[in-house]
């Protein structure tokens, strides 16, 4: 999948040079997600949960990577000369960055395990909404 | 003072609101708003952008994201009446999921582009499917639950 993205961005001027930038960021957060879902998940088979603070500390650096990473991907999609489906990509971008720190919200007045598993819900849309994007910037 | 029902809830409103709303009902709050948001932002993209292309799929897209607001609302708000509403949101949903499931098998040609609800929300894992009766479920435990303590409370 990568390769075939990667290929398609090769023929969009100044693409391969966004390429390398964009691509490592997107694998980080989508790797950093799942990681913190894991984490939530572990919380939540806990009776009950320690450490919350460390989660949401964890979920706002991935917070700014989205951010770093809706910047990245609009500055990208307004020099790419090519088509992408922008609105739709622009809708990922940014309703990634509302994610997550909705989950923190309604899990902060839980104060049963199952506010983690609010957590563990947005951690699980983040990875699939960067699929997502990359799949629709891909054309599909 | 007068006790003014309108503006402090009752104890037994105000533990079904909480029951409703605590527990696992967190996550499932949880869960339907990412179908609202998801259901909302893909059918608006779809009416908006190319409506002519599937008119059927992105009209039922619409329908589900109006359940799926309707749904996040009144599970969050656990009123008394809310929960009724969430029950109807419910039932329309599985039975929307249900029927469009079953057209898009049947049908295939209706459905040029996919739905929400297509191949009984295969696209999404199937929780489509599963969402609405984990809800129904929902409300009736805490129904249970709240009606034990509204008659622990009040005798």
């Amino acid at each position: 999948v990568t390769s075939t993205a990667g290929a398609a961005r090769g023929r969009a001027p100044g693409g391969p040079i966004l390429e390398r930038v964009i691509h490592p960021l997107d694998t980080i957060l989508l790797v950093a997600a799942l990681v913190c879902a894991v984490w939530s998940l572990v919380l939540l088979m806990l009776s009950r949960p320690v450490g919350k603070r460390w989660l949401l500390g964890a979920l706002l650096l991935i917070e700014m990577g989205l951010l770093g990473q809706a910047v990245v991907g609009v500055v990208e999609l307004a020099t790419a000369h090519r088509h992408v489906s922008a609105v739709t990509f622009v809708g990922y971008l940014v309703g990634s960055l509302l994610i997550l720190p909705l989950a923190g919200w309604w899990s902060l007045t839980e104060r049963s395990r199952w506010g983690v598993g609010v957590l563990l819900v947005g951690c699980l849309v983040i990875p699939v909404m960067i699929v997502r994007m990359n799949q629709v910037w891909s054309g599909g | 003072v007068a006790e003014s029902p309108l503006a402090e809830p009752s104890p037994g409103e105000s533990s079904l609101r909480a029951a409703t709303r605590g527990g696992p009902g967190r996550v499932l709050i949880a869960v339907y708003a990412v179908f609202a948001l998801a259901a909302t932002a893909r059918s608006g993209v779809q009416i908006a952008t190319k409506f002519g292309d599937a008119p059927l799929a992105y009209v039922l897209s619409a329908v589900a994201a109006v359940v799926y607001i309707v749904a996040t609302v009144s599970f969050a708000r656990g009123s008394a009446t809310s929960r009724r509403v969430a029950v109807v949101s419910c039932t329309v949903e599985l039975l929307g999921v249900l029927a469009v499931g079953t057209a898009s098998l049947l049908d295939k040609a209706a459905f040029p582009d996919s739905t929400v609800w297509s191949l009984y929300g295969d696209g999404y894992g199937f929780v489509p499917v599963i969402l609405p009766i984990l809800g129904l479920l929902w409300i009736r435990r805490t129904a249970r639950a709240a009606a034990t303590t509204a008659t622990a409370t009040s005798v």
